[in-house]
């Protein structure tokens, strides 16, 4: 079992956790993640390791509401435990010769790149972030993400806080400006990688991309996030989750995660049967 | 006088059209009336050929005899001297091309049913001597086994009795390897396998789920940080291939990994589990295994009408145990045999629709001795199909090798050990089961598990 020692609403919609769990807080690096269990009738999810604390033994996760395992684990409060938390999975980010870099985090993306920008900038690569969302209400790790970059970008698509606009359009006029850039990571919605190697691509700057596609063992047993990079199929959990944008199947990427569009509605109903029976059992 | 009768006592099970909606066991047992009858069957030949074709050599005509007097216990002593997991092996092994097919009673008629006697055996033992083993006294020394598939079973089972302290890391949230992850409830019910591991923790085996090694830990780390004496890998063959078609991404294609897991280790048949799974009409399952029969009926169970097996030869050639494949048919899998697929249909919004297949004819034999299956030009159909379950053959997951120097493999990334010790390249380092020889059998890795505690036993006492 696995304790949860610390929890942090940030949003309406993202949770933060920190879970005892020493094994994988000794050996994470950025880049990679964990896959948890809530208990034993729970599937197997995957989530970035957003941060650790190797003297505590700790792990912090941070993640959107969006189905029915998720609600489960931001239903555990601080002193609960959950049954099943597995890593560091997944290679860890190389940074071979960086010194410039720009990430760029589209909403929940941001707590998937947090710890990349983190990493670079204590190696003393120089970090522009830009961090895009919908709206003010659903901006995340505006502090942290600043504390670990040269130059913070805020974008909302509605102007309500920051610049109004996409990423994408923050990023070309940074290229057009002149920063040159070694590497552009870009963390968020399929739509927004896709985008955002689409526009570094003309100019020929090294784009990675962190996929996410449906996974269950995260060991490379399953095949089931197997995606196409370069015209050959890898094992996200294993070969990546990192690629090369400029040679990810995107369109395929996003069909492929659709697959259980249906169950996953008639899971989240049954979340409030699952939601019941948890308050239920805390009472007895 | 030895029971003359040419055919084995039938075993009961359920009707296939019962069968085939649930995922209870397909097979009930023997009742003891049954399994003493069937047991006079055995003529005790003093050569005892069918030793032979058992690869860890169950003393057959000796527990059998005691069958047939009726005293269960001795023969469970007799099996369990030689093998470790009898109720595991007399549900699943190949019988028909290993003990059984050197019965002399096979040369008219059919053989003594040596793998039903061996379960039943297993299972009073289960229901009648419910005792846990006591945890034995301890020697000071101890053994890593990563991996918790019947090799790692045996090895773990023997090193504890011996005295090692053992420790069993599994990368799954469940021990038993391809026993609770591949292998259905409705031939292998998941209860004997948790018997097995509980059994092991009575002897003080610590059982530490959610280890990758190679990601979590190393092999170094395990031997030069936490202070283990030796290790045993049991890490099986656990790694899918594609064929490299055309619409293998698409969505409703299937590795039998993935598929298999989400029925059979997360539960997708059970509405208490979270585990989301396609609800599938028509499914087509391309292989000719073990696991593919298994994935096969595992999809008509899930509630598909149609299920296809599609196999590139012929039936004589099917890898799959014999069983299998009649309740297979049974159950109402259709056979499309010499066929070989050559694309996956896109119904237009990316999902399955169809598999695009040619026909094959037997040509000449391969290297493996079985006659070639050559396309037959322009002989292409499709079926119709929603899902696609591939199920063409795993290797050996590259984890641990690419994470341990010193570790030998061959050119398809299966351990190297000693035949005779289990050791790998490495001392200290001991391997067996599928990930040295491949996807196999449960018998052999459980062979390769007793092979290398015994080894491991001799290099420690003499370290
Ligand atoms: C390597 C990796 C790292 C990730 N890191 C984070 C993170 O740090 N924070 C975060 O909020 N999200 C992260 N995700 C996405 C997260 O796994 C999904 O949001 C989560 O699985 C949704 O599960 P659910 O049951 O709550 O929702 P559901 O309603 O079941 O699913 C919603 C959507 O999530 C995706 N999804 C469902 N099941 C899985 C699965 N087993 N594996 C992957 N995706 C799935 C599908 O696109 C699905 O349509 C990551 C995914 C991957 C592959
Ligand atoms: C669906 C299916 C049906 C089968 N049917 C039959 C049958 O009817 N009869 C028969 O004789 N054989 C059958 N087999 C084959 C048989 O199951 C295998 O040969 C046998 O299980 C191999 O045992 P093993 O101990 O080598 O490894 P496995 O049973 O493969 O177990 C390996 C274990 O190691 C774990 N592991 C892998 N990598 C790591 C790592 N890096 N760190 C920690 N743990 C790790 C895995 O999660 C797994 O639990 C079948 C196989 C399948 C898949
Ligand atoms: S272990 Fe398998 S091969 Fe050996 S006697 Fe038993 S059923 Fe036959
Ligand atoms: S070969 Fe057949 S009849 Fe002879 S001892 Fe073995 S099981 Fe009995
Ligand atoms: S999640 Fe199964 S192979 Fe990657
Ligand atoms: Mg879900």
């Amino acid at each position: 079992m696995f304790r949860i020692v610390n929890k942090k609403e940030l949003n309406s919609a993202v949770t933060l956790l920190e879970i005892e769990a020493p094994f994988v807080a000794k050996k994470a690096k950025a880049g990679q993640f964990i896959i948890f269990r809530v208990d034993e009738f729970s599937e197997r999810v995957p989530l970035t390791i957003a941060d650790y604390d190797r003297e505590k033994g700790t792990v912090t996760i941070i993640f959107q509401k969006v189905g029915l395992s998720t609600k489960l684990l931001a239903a555990k409060e601080v002193g609960d435990s959950i049954r099943d938390f597995v890593g560091p999975l997944g290679v860890a980010t190389e940074y071979d010769g960086f010194k410039k870099v720009a990430v760029v985090g589209g909403g929940v993306g941001c707590a998937i790149a947090y710890p990349q920008a983190k990493a670079l900038h204590e190696l003393g690569v120089e970090v522009d972030v830009i961090a895009g969302f919908r709206n003010k209400e659903i901006v995340i790790l505006e502090d942290e993400m600043s504390a670990v970059s040269d130059n913070y970008y805020l974008m909302t698509d509605d102007g309500t806080k920051g610049e109004k606009g996409f990423v994408t359009d923050k990023l070309k006029s940074l290229i057009e400006a002149g920063n040159q850039y070694d590497a552009v990571i870009a963390i968020g919605p399929i739509p927004m990688m896709k985008f955002v190697s689409l526009t570094t691509k003309p100019y020929g700057i090294k784009t990675i991309v962190s996929l996410n596609p449906i996974m269950i063992d995260g060991t490379g047993m399953c095949g089931g996030c197997r995606v196409t990079v370069g015209g050959e199929i890898k094992f996200a959990c294993v070969d990546g989750p990192d690629f090369d944008g400029h040679q990810v199947d995107f369109d395929e990427l996003m069909n492929r995660n659709s697959v259980y569009k249906k169950e996953e509605a008639d899971l989240a109903e049954k979340h409030i049967c699952r939601m019941d029976k948890m308050a239920h059992d805390l009472i007895h | 006088m030895a029971n003359m009768s040419l055919e084995k006592i039938k075993m009961p099970e359920q009707a296939p059209d019962v069968r085939n909606k649930n995922f209870e066991e397909v097979a009930m047992g023997y009742t003891a009336e049954m399994a003493m009858e069937e047991a006079t069957r055995c003529l005790n030949c003093k050569h005892k050929p069918c030793v032979s074709g058992c690869p860890v050599n169950v003393r057959i005509p000796e527990f059998i005899a005691e069958v047939a007097k009726g005293d269960f216990m001795a023969a469970y002593k007799i099996i369990t001297s030689t093998n470790a997991l009898p109720a595991v092996c007399g549900r699943v092994c190949p019988q028909e091309s290993q003990c059984e097919s050197k019965c002399v009673r096979a040369i008219k008629g059919e053989a003594v049913a040596i793998g039903r006697l061996e379960r039943f055996v297993a299972d009073w033992y289960m229901a009648n001597c419910d005792e846990m083993p006591e945890k034995p006294a301890q020697n000071g020394k101890k053994v890593a086994v990563i991996g918790s598939g019947p090799s790692s079973l045996a090895c773990a089972g023997d090193l504890a009795k011996a005295g090692y302290a053992v420790t069993i890391f599994e990368a799954f949230h469940t021990a038993g390897g391809v026993l609770v992850y591949g292998i259905p409830e409705f031939r292998l019910p998941k209860a004997i396998v948790q018997k097995e591991i509980d059994k092991l923790s009575a002897m003080g085996v610590e059982v530490m789920t959610n280890m990758v090694i190679g990601k979590v830990l190393s092999i170094d780390e395990i031997i030069d940080d936490m202070g283990y004496d030796a290790v045993f890998i049991g890490t099986g063959a656990g790694l899918p291939s594609f064929m490299g078609i055309p619409g293998e991404a698409l969505v409703g294609v299937y590795s039998a990994n993935e598929y298999l897991t989400r029925i059979n280790l997360m539960k997708a048949y059970i509405s208490d589990y979270d585990t989301p799974i396609r609800h599938s009409k028509a499914v087509a399952v391309v292989g000719g295994g073990n696991v593919a029969m298994d994935a096969a009926r595992c999809a008509k169970r899930m509630g598909a009408e149609k299920v296809y097996i599609v196999y590139r030869r012929s039936e004589k050639e099917m890898p799959a145990r014999l069983e299998e494949i009649h309740h297979a048919k049974e159950e109402g899998i259709e056979f499309h045999l010499l066929r070989n697929p050559v694309k996956i249909l896109d119904d237009g919004n990316g999902q399955v629709c169809g598999i695009e297949c040619l026909k094959m004819e037997l040509g000449e034999p391969d290297a493996s001795g079985r006659r070639r299956p050559v396309p037959v030009e322009g002989s292409n159909y499709v079926i119709d199909v929603d899902t696609v379950v591939m199920s063409i053959g795993t290797s050996p997951n590259p984890l641990i090798r690419s994470t341990t120097k010193g570790l030998e493999t061959n050119r398809k990334g299966c351990l190297v050990v000693n035949e005779e010790t289990n050791q790998t390249t490495r001392e200290g380092v001991y391997a067996g089961g599928d990930a040295v020889t491949g996807a196999a059998t449960v018998i052999l890795a459980m062979g390769a598990g007793k092979k290398a505690a015994a080894a491991i036993d001799e290099y420690l006492k003499n370290k």
